[in-house]
């Protein structure tokens, strides 16, 4: 029994509920209505964190139930389309769900690269949903500057990957 | 005892296919919830119970997060006005002589306005109560620009009405609860509202697109506009007041016409909820589908009416079917008593009103 317990290190709570709940608060924090010098702050979607690092770690059947969770919160929070990011996110938990075998053990900026090209999947989707949610397409140059900022965000998907990755060797 | 302790410990399931069994069926779920979503109605019903709670709960912790964020605001600006204070003392200045200017203009207008509203017996809209809130959140997005401001029910604000910050208009309530209530940016993806330009008095619809300068569409004319014109809103379909200042014209580098939006030049810590109802809400639509049919004609006007139009049986119809067709006269007590036509249209026409300026 002790050594099952040790062979199970890979707790819902430190991998799933635990960066989740950061990258929520985070979202809660940047959504301040704070302008310096005419400026507002970046919006960068946290959930593409989640999104990238937890298929890479293990397939789960709850990560995408909390990431659904998460993206519908964040849809609340926002005031988006219920769903736009739920489902967003999802598409690119499936994209990396499906390549992960590619993404397993690659360098740190080919990785990001990775990382990138997801954020741009899921930012596709979000931009084709909202032309269907209001029959309006999106400005360009914003759909841009948030796929940056949320982009830069790859050292902390990295550091959740490099924490976790080794936890069930049965995945890798 | 877990699962895994017992009979079923054995038990193996490819893990990589029952994950991607998940993301199908939480993605069902999304699609479903997506589908559902309707936020750009006038209607408070729609706005839904669970992004009510949301609102509710994000109020205090909005309030929270945004406490520092104003005390660190409120600190760059200080420092700012010591730094900038000669070049904004000149600035005022001369801001101060246009003023005083305008203000010599504005008095003589005011009393040319006064005479002729009073020369021609005209009714002006009586001022228009509001109330004040503080911003709590701010999403500035491709896909959702929307604030929670902490004004709801309590403080009257309802669906609908327009918020200015103190330069311009900023938007309009979507969804409103007891303490708080959702503003939907000028520059939302799904914002549109019906505005005139105010030298030539052509109208368009501004359409958020999610960046900071909204689109104008559906212009009209030739030379419609031109850059530096003022843009109000028009009034048109009765969701905002005519007149509010929205911004001004600039061109996009595309060549399509922007605005300069006025509420960008303004903090955006607070704002003025203005509470105004709108045509949708003021009427009472059942009462005017349900209105009275006109009383039937009086026997001897019957008769008039059915005389004339004997007398003059060869001019060609015009207006009035009655004239054109005299068999019409006869039956007139009975088709007085069907539904008249502007009774039955104009309940459609305010119906369709507020889904088409939003």
């Amino acid at each position: 029994m002790t050594l099952l317990r040790a062979a199970r290190p890979l707790h819902p709570w430190a991998w799933l509920v635990a960066p989740a709940l950061i990258c929520m608060a985070l979202t809660i924090v940047f959504a301040a209505p704070l302008r310096v010098l005419g400026l507002a702050l970046p919006e960068p979607v946290f959930g593409l964190v989640l999104a990238f690092a937890w298929p890479i770690i293990r397939p789960s059947i709850l990560a995408p139930f909390v990431l659904l969770a998460f993206g519908l919160l964040t849809d609340l929070y926002w005031g988006s389309p219920t769903g736009l990011w739920g489902v967003s996110l999802l598409v690119a938990y499936a994209c990396v769900l499906s390549v992960r075998g590619l993404m397993q053990g690659q360098s740190w900026l080919v990785s990001w690269m990775w990382f990138a090209t997801i954020t741009a999947a899921a930012m596709a989707t979000a931009y084709f949903l909202s032309i269907l949610s209001s029959l309006n397409t999106p400005n360009l140059i914003a759909t841009a500057w948030q796929f940056l900022a949320t982009a830069v965000l790859y050292p902390f998907a990295g550091r959740l990957i490099e924490r976790f990755e080794d936890a069930d060797v049965r995945f890798r | 005892m877990s699962l895994r302790d017992g009979p079923f410990q054995d038990l193996r399931v490819p893990l990589t296919w029952t994950a991607a069994v998940a993301v199908i069926v939480a993605g069902i779920v999304g699609v479903a919830l997506l589908l559902n979503d309707r936020r750009e109605t006038a209607q408070l019903q729609v706005y839904g119970a669970t992004k009510s709670v949301v609102d509710t709960v994000a109020t205090p912790v909005g309030k929270v997060v945004a406490a520092p964020v104003r005390w660190t605001s409120e600190g760059v600006g200080g420092l700012q006005d010591y730094f900038f204070a000669i070049d904004e003392n000149r600035r005022l200045r001369q801001e101060l002589a246009d003023m005083r200017r305008l203000q010599d203009e504005t008095i003589q207008l005011r009393n040319t306005n006064a005479r002729l509203r009073s020369i021609l017996g005209l009714s002006v809209d009586p001022p228009l109560p509001m109330t004040a809130a503080q911003i709590i959140t701010d999403s500035r997005g491709p896909f959702a620009n929307s604030r929670l401001a902490d004004a709801g029910t309590g403080q009257g604000v309802s669906v609908g009405n327009p918020v200015m910050s103190e330069r311009g208009l900023v938007g309009r309530v979507v969804g409103v609860t007891r303490g708080a209530s959702r503003v939907l940016l000028l520059t939302d993806v799904s914002s549109r509202t019906p505005v005139l330009m105010d030298r030539t008095n052509a109208r368009a619809i501004l359409t958020g697109d999610g960046g900071a300068h909204p689109k104008l569409s559906f212009l009209r004319g030739v030379d419609p506009v031109k850059v530096g014109d003022r843009v109000l809103t028009s009034g048109d379909g009765g969701v905002f007041p005519r007149g509010l200042p929205v911004g001004v014209a600039v061109q996009g580098l595309d060549g399509t016409w922007r605005v300069k939006l006025d509420s960008d030049d303004a903090p955006i810590d607070y704002v003025r909820i203005l509470l105004f109802r709108s045509f949708d809400q003021v009427i009472d639509q059942k009462a005017l589908s349900n209105a009275a049919a006109p009383p039937p004609l009086a026997p001897a006007d019957a008769a008039a009416i059915s005389a004339q139009a004997q007398a003059t049986p060869a001019e060609p119809p015009k207006g009035k079917p009655i004239a054109a067709k005299p068999a019409a006269a006869k039956t007139a007590p009975k088709t007085a008593h069907a539904k008249p036509p502007a009774a039955s249209t104009a309940p459609k026409a305010a119906r369709n009103a507020p889904k088409a300026t939003p």
